[in-house]
């Protein structure tokens, strides 16, 4: 098929941007693999930050793991964090600005396995902070090692047989932990495996982001993402494998709702 | 400037100093012999509109100090020898990541679980820098009471001025033991103006704040960034206390509690005719080289007393390195020797360095 440029035929004057790069996100390129489902989660975040007006005020903590560098990414106030403690330092930045809009960018790593203590009393205290928990299932950066939330038989470069229950652990649905948890007053779990879901999860994030600023407590987007150069598969196979294994363990939806009755 | 006169424990005393410097940010874990700062902070910093949270672990109060340090906040944890241990991890981040906020330590003896007695046995872990990379922390020593309120105003404000973690190193005696104090009810705190710290972007391009820098020339550069800050509080803000040193023919080198006992063994022994003298660290980090190598250079010998096996007599050889014997007295586990236990030692120095001057036998 000849290649066509969109614009062919339209003059100048006609021109229109329908769409853009949002103004919270940096002009710099991702260094995330073919397929990689982080770009997609930034780009929620910034729209949503570019639609709430909220960018001069929202102060972003970075993980250990494939999204450290989401800090140059993100066109606002962003800080790093040591592997786990995001949500004991977006407790610290929120204390301190409480208006601001604070939210934490963690990998299942991070959150379910080194960072288990500081989400669980994160959500506990209430804090008016947003966790964006990206689940893959893996250890993208240092090389796909297991990660709590590995599904059981999955194979990773630390459980070459797959992962058995007996010997490794079994996989961790902690965004049904934290609902336990009085404090926690929103709590989802999306998928960027389609443009319907990814619509959905945007609608999570936007809410969640609502729910801190009328300070209603701990929210949580739990968003399940692909890793397919981890998982050994293409990028649209790890799509598929997502909507048709993944989500199996990990069911989408609101998980707990504190604002609607 | 209005003083007032209380009898106060040396760990309130700490909270009542970090309440005057303009810490209203304070997050903190349980464990002995400190837990009466956690408690007072507990009272005074919601009194005076901040935030005080007990946290989860040692860990989480180190990062929600990162946190609020970030943001800018004057702001402080406190723990004791195990639970700074935990917080060694986030001590190197703060000082990756050039940002300011108190650390005391409240030490007891170890290593392990240990015991919850006095002890100066981290040592090593506070100035040589405790966690991973080429770090150091402000430490300041404090031996009595009014010092740890006085020395916590002056961590917050080093800390603040030169971007790094500041660490109070104190002991379970001067923890727990009561004295008057004088507080300086109508103190301003000095404030410096932050333009790093996260208050979001409005009117200026998005900051960050970062210890990684995967580029290994950047990161080189950003640890001889470091060292210049360091080689400056070298240059600029060493202190100590000189007692009875001048015509000394023994210096007696020791900090927090060990000095306050060997201020009594100092005169004891002059009483004796024996001329001692005390060196006294307030800032360990920085260390005092310059002084204790010129009193090192008039001296016939040296006697280092601390509550360890042997950790500060290391640095007090390393400076002044042959020019003078270096003797060592210490106890450990929380024991604290006594101040004829010190004054012995004193004069089997004086028999052996001084043998014209007829020293008593005991």
């Amino acid at each position: 098929m000849p290649v066509r440029f969109l614009t062919e035929g339209i003059k100048p004057m006609a021109k229109k941007t329908v769409f853009k790069r949002p103004e919270s996100l940096t002009d710099a390129i991702f260094h995330y693999c073919p397929g990689c489902g982080h770009g997609i989660i930034h780009r929620l975040i910034a729209e949503l930050l570019d639609e709430m007006g909220a960018r001069e005020r929202c102060l972003s903590v970075a993980p250990v793991g494939c999204a450290v560098f989401a800090y140059f990414y993100f066109n606002f106030d962003c800080m790093e964090a040591p592997h786990g403690r995001t949500p004991a330092v977006a407790t610290g930045l929120k204390r301190v600005h409480p208006d601001h809009l604070v939210f934490s960018y963690q990998g299942d790593g991070d959150l379910a396995a080194i960072g288990t203590g500081e989400i669980i009393h994160c959500a506990n205290r209430g804090e008016n902070i947003t966790v964006i928990f990206v689940n893959n299932g893996t250890y993208g950066m240092t090389g796909g090692q297991m990660a709590p939330t590995t599904l059981l038989n999955q194979r990773t470069t630390t459980t070459l047989a797959g992962r058995c229950g007996v010997n490794h652990g079994y996989p961790l649905k902690i965004t049904e932990m934290l609902a336990l948890t009085p404090g926690s007053a929103f709590l989802a779990r999306g998928a960027v495996s389609s443009p319907q879901n990814i619509r959905i999860t945007k609608k999570y994030i936007r809410k969640a982001f609502e729910v801190q600023d009328r300070k209603l407590g701990f929210s949580l987007v739990e968003i399940l993402s692909p890793c397919p150069v981890n998982w050994r598969l293409t990028p649209v196979q790890a799509m598929r494998y997502i909507e048709d294994t993944v989500v199996k363990q990990y069911p989408l939806g609101i998980v707990k709702d504190t604002t609607s009755p | 400037m209005k003083k007032v006169t209380q009898l106060i424990t040396g760990n309130e005393a700490i909270g009542a100093g970090a309440i005057l410097a303009g810490c209203r940010h304070y997050f903190g874990y349980p464990i002995t012999p400190q837990n009466e700062l956690t408690e007072y902070m507990s009272r005074e910093i919601p009194a005076h509109g901040g935030c005080f949270i007990q946290s989860e672990s040692e860990l989480a109060a180190i990062n929600m100090v990162i946190g609020a340090a970030a943001a800018g906040a004057r702001t402080m944890t406190s723990s004791s020898s195990p639970g700074i241990s935990l917080m060694q991890e986030g001590i190197s981040y703060m000082t990756g990541m050039e940002l300011p906020g108190v650390i005391v330590n409240v030490v007891r003896g170890g290593p392990g679980l240990g015991g919850i007695g006095p002890a100066q046995s981290d040592y090593f872990q506070a100035v040589k820098g405790g966690g991973h990379g080429d770090y150091h922390t402000i430490t300041l020593a404090p031996h009595t009471v009014q010092d740890m309120l006085e020395l916590t105003i002056l961590a917050f404000d080093l800390a603040e001025k030169y971007r790094n973690p500041a660490l109070i190193l104190a002991d379970g005696l001067l923890g727990k033991m009561s004295e008057a104090v004088k507080i300086p009810m109508n103190y301003k705190p000095r404030m410096m103006k932050k333009d790093w710290a996260m208050t979001g972007c409005k009117g200026r391009p998005p900051l960050l704040i970062r210890s990684l820098f995967l580029n290994e020339k950047e990161l080189e550069d950003h640890n001889l960034h470091l060292f210049r800050k360091y080689a400056e509080l070298k240059r600029k803000e060493v202190r100590f206390e000189s007692f009875q040193t001048r015509g000394a023919e023994i210096l007696l080198v020791a900090y927090g509690t060990s000095a306050r006992i060997c201020k009594a063994v100092v005169e004891a022994a002059r009483t004796e005719g024996i001329r001692a003298g005390l060196l006294r660290l307030i800032t360990l980090y920085p260390f005092p080289e310059v002084i204790l190598k010129n009193l090192a250079s008039r001296v016939k010998a040296i006697l280092v007393a601390e509550l360890s096996m042997g950790q500060f007599v290391e640095d007090v050889k390393r400076v002044v390195s042959d020019t003078v014997p270096v003797y060592f007295k210490g106890r450990v586990g929380g024991v604290v020797f006594s101040m004829e236990e010190i004054l012995e030692k004193v004069r089997m120095i004086a028999r052996k360095f001084i043998p014209h001057k007829r020293t008593r036998r005991t």
